[in-house]
């Protein structure tokens, strides 16, 4: 039995133009299709990781699994005991007003945990004596130290990370990474962590999702997707991260923008930059087969 | 040498005391080359740049050290003959491409006007010199995109735009703060591209400001290392990455992750960088570095030969 578990989760987002304007324009509704027939499932104590470009739908699954949008259809299931969430902006999501004493105890007061602040403060590498300073007091790497105190507060069994790294320096970075780490195998936790970066995912995560406008288009082991990634747009993603080995090589940047999600392609998504496209890619969306929704992959053609 | 800045030192007085944003930083660079400064934030990379191009925020100013363009001193010109230069002889481009571009004015226009101010040129031939600028950042169907605005673009056309109009006049200095910090992976690598072609069709001199190491293995044949103020270490970028000298570098390459098909755990450097009122005394990185000895904290290292790099570290002191 998976702790979590997709199944077929779509999202619309209605983004049409005032009422008085679609009246007098006779324009209709316009709905954006944000997620897209989702299935996943994440295994207790694993982490599960969601890439992709900005405007994939990886947050909107975030956010659609810890329940601050409802699905437009499909079902969310989930078998743990507790979610939180950590956000990625350690600035924004955490009130300034409040002593890191009263955010961390907050959760404990309202879900009556047995957790103590003290502990809590040292499990993420910060001092007691810190519970009495704001927010402000803190650099940014300590603010999310903060934040992953007051997630932990709830006691969670799930956590899930959007983009939680993101707006750290590199050896911050490196330190919240790390102690994600040693607190999922101290705690025996389950994540799922929301990432652009490929090099971060590939630190942190057991099986790895891509996204692309909206669907998963490879969902496989990290080892798998990092040593043999099958669909193009995979390929494409990896080939162009920045690699300090590669110094100095020559490289061919891949062609192409992400489609705007008001005007999607028709068939799959990604045929307009896809080298392999053929007439049935222009065509027929592909399905999510064993690991990986591309026809060029299922016809064996690459 | 294109660019010299020797010693500089950048202060922001403030009521509690003055700041030293940058402390005796020292630099060139040569036709066609691209330097790569990096840092983490608060280094003072961008501060560089801004003090290079004469767009310090009042109070801060450059204290010492001076700043020459093809041997010419640019650090104490007037503010008219500095935003001449700007633009000339100095073209700038930033992070966000939506500050950079007038949201009123379609790019054609904006390029246009931004050429004329500084070459004498026909409006027909700012016209054709702006097409052609166009096509050369790779913006498809010019003549249609020409006419548009920028939110009619997507990120990375405008930065695009962006770069187009940075090299509007045929600068011989480039300055590139974070570029591709606001694009997508696939958009960065062809920005990237880019930049890399401008420098080498141009022969403009490149400094390329980023936190991201690896934008600058692909792209800068030298890189500059800042911490807190300093340069700390500066060398070929295989070199710097593939045998750092500074203790600061170590870790700083160890702590970028990178695509591995294992997970593990990064190398972390514990602590901070310190703040600008609290940089410690002698060398500034010795309460974090784990070779520390007396020197290090009654002495500051200047940069020093270390292999083929140079580093500003006690370790590489010629005993």
């Amino acid at each position: 039995m998976p702790l979590l578990e997709l199944d077929g989760v779509s999202r619309d987002f209605d983004v049409s133009r005032p009422w008085l304007n679609r009246v007098l324009e006779h324009e209709p509704r316009r709905y954006l299709r944000a997620v897209d027939q989702v299935s996943l499932a994440i295994e207790k104590g694993e982490t599960l990781a969601l890439v992709g470009e900005s405007g994939c739908g990886k947050s909107t699954v975030a956010r659609l699994i810890v329940g601050l949008y409802q699905p437009s259809a499909g079902r969310v299931a989930f078998e743990g005991r507790r979610m939180q969430m950590i956000f990625q902006d350690p600035y924004a999501s955490l009130n300034p007003r409040w002593r890191v004493r009263d955010i961390v105890a907050e959760p404990i007061r309202f879900l009556r945990t047995s957790q103590s602040v003290d502990e809590l403060l040292r499990q993420v590498g910060l001092s007691p004596d810190d519970g009495d300073k704001y927010p402000h007091e803190f650099s940014g790497g300590q603010r999310q130290r903060v934040s992953i105190a007051r997630a932990l507060a709830g006691e969670p069994d799930f956590l899930v990370c959007d983009e939680p790294t993101s707006a750290l320096d590199v050896s911050v970075q490196a330190q919240i990474l790390n102690l994600m780490l040693d607190l999922q195998a101290r705690f025996g936790l389950t994540y799922l962590f929301i990432s652009h970066n490929l090099a971060v995912v590939s630190q942190v995560a057991d099986r790895v999702g891509v996204m692309y406008a909206g669907r998963i288009v490879e969902l496989a082991a990290a080892a798998e997707i990092f040593s043999r990634p099958r669909h193009p747009y995979t390929r494409m993603l990896l080939d162009a991260v920045p690699d300090l080995s590669m110094a100095g090589k020559p490289r061919i940047p891949v062609a192409g923008e992400v489609p705007n999600p008001l005007a999607l392609p028709r068939g799959c998504a990604f045929h307009p930059r896809c080298p392999h496209a053929n007439e049935r890619c222009r065509t027929e969306t592909p399905a999510l087969i064993d690991g990986v929704a591309c026809h060029a992959v299922h016809e064996k053609r690459i | 040498m294109i660019l010299e800045v020797r010693d500089l030192k950048v202060e922001f007085p403030s009521r509690r005391g003055t700041l030293i944003a940058i402390d005796g930083v020292s630099f060139s660079i040569a036709p066609g080359e691209v330097l790569g400064v990096v840092g983490e934030s608060g280094a003072g990379k961008s501060i560089t740049g801004l003090a290079i191009i004469g767009l310090l925020e009042p109070p801060g100013r450059i204290a010492s050290g001076e700043i020459r363009l093809e041997g010419r001193r640019i650090d104490n010109l007037p503010y008219e003959e500095m935003r001449r230069l700007r633009g000339r002889q100095i073209g700038v481009i930033f992070q966000d491409p939506l500050t950079s571009l007038n949201p009123l004015y379609t790019i054609g226009r904006q390029l246009e006007e931004t050429i004329r101010t500084h070459l004498p040129l026909s409006a027909s031939d700012a016209r054709q010199r702006a097409l052609s600028l166009l096509k050369e950042v790779g913006i498809p169907a010019p003549e249609t995109r020409y006419e548009h605005y920028p939110h009619q673009f997507s990120g990375g056309m405008r930065q695009r735009v962006v770069i187009a109009l940075a090299l509007a006049a045929g600068p011989k200095l480039l300055i590139a703060d974070e570029p591709t910090t606001a694009l997508d992976v696939s958009i960065q690598a062809q920005i990237i591209a880019l930049i890399k072609r401008v420098a080498r069709d141009h022969g403009a001199a490149v400094m390329l400001i980023t936190h991201d190491m690896g934008v600058i293995a692909e792209t800068a044949q030298r890189v500059a290392v800042m911490y807190a103020g300093h340069i700390v270490e500066i060398g070929a970028v295989q070199e710097v990455i593939h045998a750092p000298k500074h203790p600061y570098t170590v870790g700083l390459m160890g702590s970028i992750p990178r695509i591995s098909a294992e997970k593990h755990r990064l190398v972390q450097i514990d602590g901070a960088m310190p703040r600008l009122n609290a940089i410690p005394p002698g060398c500034p990185f010795n309460p974090r570095c784990p070779h520390r000895f007396d020197r290090c904290v009654a002495e500051r290292p200047d940069l020093m030969a270390a292999g083929a790099s140079r580093a500003a570290c006690w370790l590489h002191a010629a005993a």
